[in-house]
């Protein structure tokens, strides 16, 4: 296919079958393939779609600065954009996230500061909420709040998985800003109401969930509950062992992320076989390992990957 | 009955300290009541008063056997003696 820049490329990407992990003819699995999109990762969508709406807006014009907490994902594609757009980028990113998001954040050329690993990303979003009040003239998109986030796979992911997949029965996505899943279980509610919607939320070690109290605790903006059917919490250990599985029996060598969401599809697909139900579940390959390689979850035993996952934030 | 509950580290306040104790109950509410007479004080930050009556809180999540009991009959929710429920503080992504 040809398009006229990298960023028209963006979204389009490939629904592939897994005729070894699906359990029966009848109870298939399908996986999106986001890590097809130009920064290797879903986050490519939400992120130009807030950029547009933001400069349709007149929020963002040349020269501005974008300022973003972010776990290095959404930050890298934001990084992109602005590159070619001709803003700056300052991303705030908590100091337990991997080296190889970092060092991609300053090839695209985005600044980064640093916020402390206790607490995660809730402490990142902390940090760039006091930064953006000093700096009044910098545009925060705020992917947790932002509707242009789940405007993305409303209007891009949902459809082109309707269109290739019309026989759909289930989506499986992760559970971060919910732009994915809100987008999504958005749009088949209202064209396909019988698509259900499933959420795979990672569960980190105990050095994230390190809160002051528990009104420090974070929900989205975005999030709205009756989007979804299931939510499942999916570990270290269940997500590393399927992105192993992915990879030795469907050659698909995805993130961690993916492994959790997969995860939650495999006991979707189970349940479907056991409750003797047809059933096709589509689910996102978020990104590829590529940016996860020094986690150490690729290597070694399962013991000695999930050791060395906790306390990174591994999603 | 004994089910495990894993305890996040801002509760073990209430727990002397332990990740991970011991509770009862046929459902998360009988649970939680059973929680309560262990260690007094650990069920109102659990649990608030809504509209339809008693839900668990904004910032928190529990899970049983991983699956969020929002979805799956909120405090009614069922347990067996091989349930494992888990609570955690609600944490951003992305």
């Amino acid at each position: 296919m040809k398009y006229a820049n990298l960023i028209e490329s963006v979204g389009g990407t490939p629904l592939v079958g897994l005729p070894t992990l699906s359990p029966t003819p009848d109870v298939r699995l399908w996986a999106k393939l986001e890590d097809q999109n130009p920064t290797g990762s879903i986050k490519d969508r939400a992120a130009l779609a807030m950029i547009e709406a933001a400069e349709a807006e007149g929020r963002l014009t040349p020269g501005c600065t974008i300022l973003e907490p972010t776990s290095g994902n959404t930050g890298i594609s934001m990084a992109m954009v602005a590159k070619l757009r001709g803003y700056r980028m300052v991303c705030v990113m908590p100091e337990n996230t991997s080296e190889e998001r970092r060092q991609l954040l300053r090839m695209w050329g985005a600044e980064i500061i640093p916020s402390p690993a206790a607490g995660g990303s809730n402490e990142a979003v902390r940090v760039a909420k006091g930064i953006a009040a000093e700096n009044p003239d910098w545009v925060m998109l705020y992917q947790y709040g932002n509707p242009a986030n789940a405007g993305a796979h409303y209007s891009g992911t949902g459809p082109e998985i309707l269109a290739d997949l019309p026989e759909v029965t289930h989506f499986v996505g992760g559970l971060g800003t919910t732009g994915t899943l809100m987008g999504v279980g958005r749009f088949f509610r209202e064209h396909q109401p019988g698509v259900r919607i499933v959420a795979a939320e990672p569960r980190y070690g105990e050095l994230v969930y390190g809160l002051r109290n528990l009104d420090e605790g974070f929900v989205p903006e975005l999030y709205d509950e009756s989007l979804i059917d299931a939510r499942f919490s999916v570990g270290p250990r269940d997500a590393v062992r399927r992105v192993r599985e992915l990879i030795e029996s469907e050659g698909i060598f995805a993130g961690i992320s993916t492994g959790a969401i997969l995860h939650a599809a495999l006991a979707q697909a189970a349940k479907s076989v056991k409750a003797g139900e047809r059933a096709d579940i589509v689910f996102v390959v978020c990104d590829g390992g590529w940016k996860y390689l020094s986690t150490g979850a690729y290597e070694g035993t399962l013991d000695e990957a999930e050791d060395a996952l906790d306390g990174q934030l591994w999603a | 009955m004994a089910i495990e509950v894993r305890i996040p580290t801002i509760l073990r306040t209430y727990t002397g300290g332990e990740r991970a104790v011991e509770s009862s109950g046929s459902s998360v509410a009988e649970l939680i009541d059973s929680l309560e007479s262990a260690h007094p004080g650990i069920k109102d930050r659990l649990v608030e008063d809504g509209a339809d009556g008693p839900a668990v809180r904004r910032f928190v999540n529990i899970y049983v056997d991983d699956e969020d009991i929002r979805f799956t009959g909120a405090l009614a929710t069922e347990l067996s003696e091989s349930s494992t429920v888990v609570i955690l503080p609600a944490v951003a992504g992305g």
